[in-house]
């Protein structure tokens, strides 16, 4: 089994074991770190995004639309010329950096949490049926989830924003509907699993039609997964609304978003590279917060997975 | 065996169809695509002849017929940007990118395998933490922005490599690392699970109690079945690679066909647009059903399964 050198049975004695070698007792503290702890870090790091979006204008008093030319391109508070008045600096047009970086979070959590707030629904709620149901339906969903999941995501998510121009609705919409595809695989596949449990059996024996299994039994099962599943989605949605942004096809170009600060940075990349810095460190943040959270929710909601990860 | 060969080429094939439609109807979305095509200030008469010449004004299932029968020969009409047929303009580009993401992937598993058998064979141990930590790091870490970094530090500051194009044979080093970090995560994770899951099988208890050596049981029982996952995941980046690459040719103005596409699309090229995306789908899919036939003659369960 997996299991067999990799739990030591009690901690604090293993930490205190002198017998052990250095390097034994760096990777316990390493892998207690990552199992006990990573969870609680993960959901720090998305807090501090959160709390930074709502609260953007209490923390900066700056306007980060206000140009001032004179100040542009100021570094970060730390290195030379740099102020405390512009903690990560200024852009080349002079907006306070700080202030940008906090409403970007705005932008980033909005697309994040909307889209996957349609992609999840629709695809739990049209995969659920689609397991449910069987037969045609169930073919033609599939046939439609196979089709989006086996293209080159990037390329297609790419080419419609290019054509549907620059807007969040846009984005949110984009997003939201091509990622729901794996919501519907997921859900699905659950489904069928749940058909064939006890409870489902006695509710139908029970007398209960098929939408009262799926809405109150089935669904409320589903919840689990789904949410493992919306973490890791939502952080993907925002990597690629900041690429998007990059690319220039995201939010259009007078708003504050992490993507469009990376695209104005890229062209002052060697005399002023702060300016393309911090907004990609906010994505690296974000991004990793997230995905910590997702591996923890994933071992906590899903028992089954627990001995994959040991 | 012939059967699930043949459905899976039925299914590719009707997925291309898909395709097509897709493509087809992306560029109608808006309802114009000769506004979408054309620049904003051509007049009413300009519109109208482009529509013309396009032949927008058809029927829209005419339309269809015409461009997936033509799509199916590998016309996809002249690039509006170059006058020149948009399936030649993507085939020069394809050895570049072929090149960026077969170099991206073998970086990826020369990494991420190994680190992924110590690590599923020694869980929690060093090189595991070290390796567990870095998967994270590749996949939280933005490729866009570390492309950047890496000029700014190894191609500016260092001068270690040239910071883009495709000149010598150095310039593939940082796109393709760039391209393998989230890649490489993704390997090193999987490797590592099959691992786990396989050391716990029935079978390998059998060959341990039996007195088979552990160097036998780890190459002849375990490796083999790691393979067989490892198989469809690399081949699935594959075409991830070929068809996400349109950040890192573009920082890296690597001549690819990702580079190609963020041109296409800022001249509105439309044609060339749609000629890439079908192009990359079609060796996506081709490359899918690849993996799936190397998959089923590797695991005779795929085979007779259902």
């Amino acid at each position: 089994m997996a299991t067999e050198n990799t739990r030591p049975q009690d901690s604090a004695d293993t930490l205190l074991d002198v017998e052990r070698t250095f390097t034994d007792r760096l990777a316990y503290a390493g892998r207690f770190l990552w199992r006990d702890r990573s969870g609680v870090v993960g959901l720090v790091l998305f807090l501090i995004v959160v709390l930074a979006a709502v609260f953007a204008p209490q923390l900066s008093h700056y306007d980060p639309l206000e140009q001032n030319l004179r100040d542009n391109k100021m570094p970060p508070a730390w290195s030379e010329g740099g102020s405390w008045d512009h903690p990560f600096g200024t852009d080349n047009l002079g907006r306070d950096n700080f202030a940008r970086i906090l409403y970007g979070a705005r932008v980033s959590l909005t697309v994040g949490f909307f889209g996957v707030l349609i992609a999840g629904g629709l695809g739990m709620v049209v995969g659920a049926i689609a397991g449910y149901v069987g037969g045609r339906f169930d073919d033609v969903i599939m046939a439609l989830v196979n089709l989006v999941l086996s293209l080159p995501y990037l390329l297609f998510v790419v080419f419609i924003a290019s054509v549907l121009g620059r807007s969040l609705l846009n984005v949110i919409l984009i997003f939201g509907i091509t990622d729901s595809p794996i919501f519907a695989r997921v859900a699905r596949g659950e489904v069928l699993r749940m058909r064939r449990s006890g409870y489902v059996e006695s509710a139908i024996s029970a007398g209960a039609r098929w939408p009262r299994v799926l809405f109150d039994h089935i669904m409320p099962n589903l919840i689990g997964p789904l949410i493992t599943l919306a973490t890791f989605e939502m952080s993907r949605m925002i990597f690629y609304e900041a690429g998007l942004g990059f690319l220039g096809l995201s939010v259009p170009p007078s708003v504050p978003s992490w993507g469009n600060m990376l695209a104005a940075g890229r062209k002052y990349l060697t005399s002023s590279p702060w300016i393309a810095a911090f907004p990609g460190l906010a994505i690296m943040f974000t991004s990793l917060g997230m995905n910590l959270l997702g591996d923890w929710l994933r071992d906590v909601l899903d028992p089954r997975l627990r001995r994959a990860r040991k | 065996m012939h059967r699930y060969f043949l459905a899976k080429l039925g299914q590719s094939i009707l997925l291309l169809l898909g395709v097509l439609l897709l493509v087809f109807v992306m560029v109608r979305i808006t309802g114009d695509p000769a506004a979408l095509m054309m620049s904003r200030e051509s007049s009413p008469e300009q519109l109208e002849a482009f529509r013309e010449k396009m032949g927008f004004n058809r029927p829209v299932l005419v339309q269809f017929a015409d461009f997936s029968s033509k799509a199916i020969k590998g016309d996809f009409g002249l690039s509006l940007h170059f006058r020149t047929p948009a399936l030649q303009m993507v085939l020069e580009r394809l050895p570049a990118t072929l090149q960026l993401a077969a170099v991206g992937l073998l970086m990826a598993i020369v990494v991420a395998i190994p680190l992924g058998l110590v690590g599923g064979f020694n869980p929690g141990g060093l090189t595991d933490s070290v390796g567990r930590s870095l998967a994270l790091l590749g996949q939280s870490i933005p490729n866009f922005w570390l492309a950047l970094i890496m000029i700014l530090f190894f191609a500016v500051r260092l001068g270690w490599f040239p910071s883009f194009g495709r000149d010598e044979i150095k310039s593939v080093v940082m796109p393709a690392f760039v391209m393998a970090l989230p890649v490489m995560g993704q390997l090193m994770r999987l490797t590592r699970s099959a691992v786990l899951e396989i050391r716990g099988e029935d079978y390998i208890r059998t060959a341990r109690s039996k007195g088979l050596e552990p160097k036998t049981i780890y190459f002849k029982h375990v490796l083999r079945n790691v393979a067989i996952p490892l198989i469809s995941v690399i081949g699935v980046q594959f075409g991830y690679m070929l068809g996400g690459s349109i950040y890192i040719e573009t920082i890296f103005a690597w001549p690819g066909m990702g580079q190609l596409l963020e041109q296409s699309i800022g001249w509105r090229d439309f044609p060339l647009v749609q000629a890439i995306a079908v192009f990359t789908s079609v060796i996506v899919l081709a490359l899918n059903l690849l993996t799936d036939m190397a998959y089923a003659l590797i695991d005779p369960r795929i085979r007779y399964g259902n």
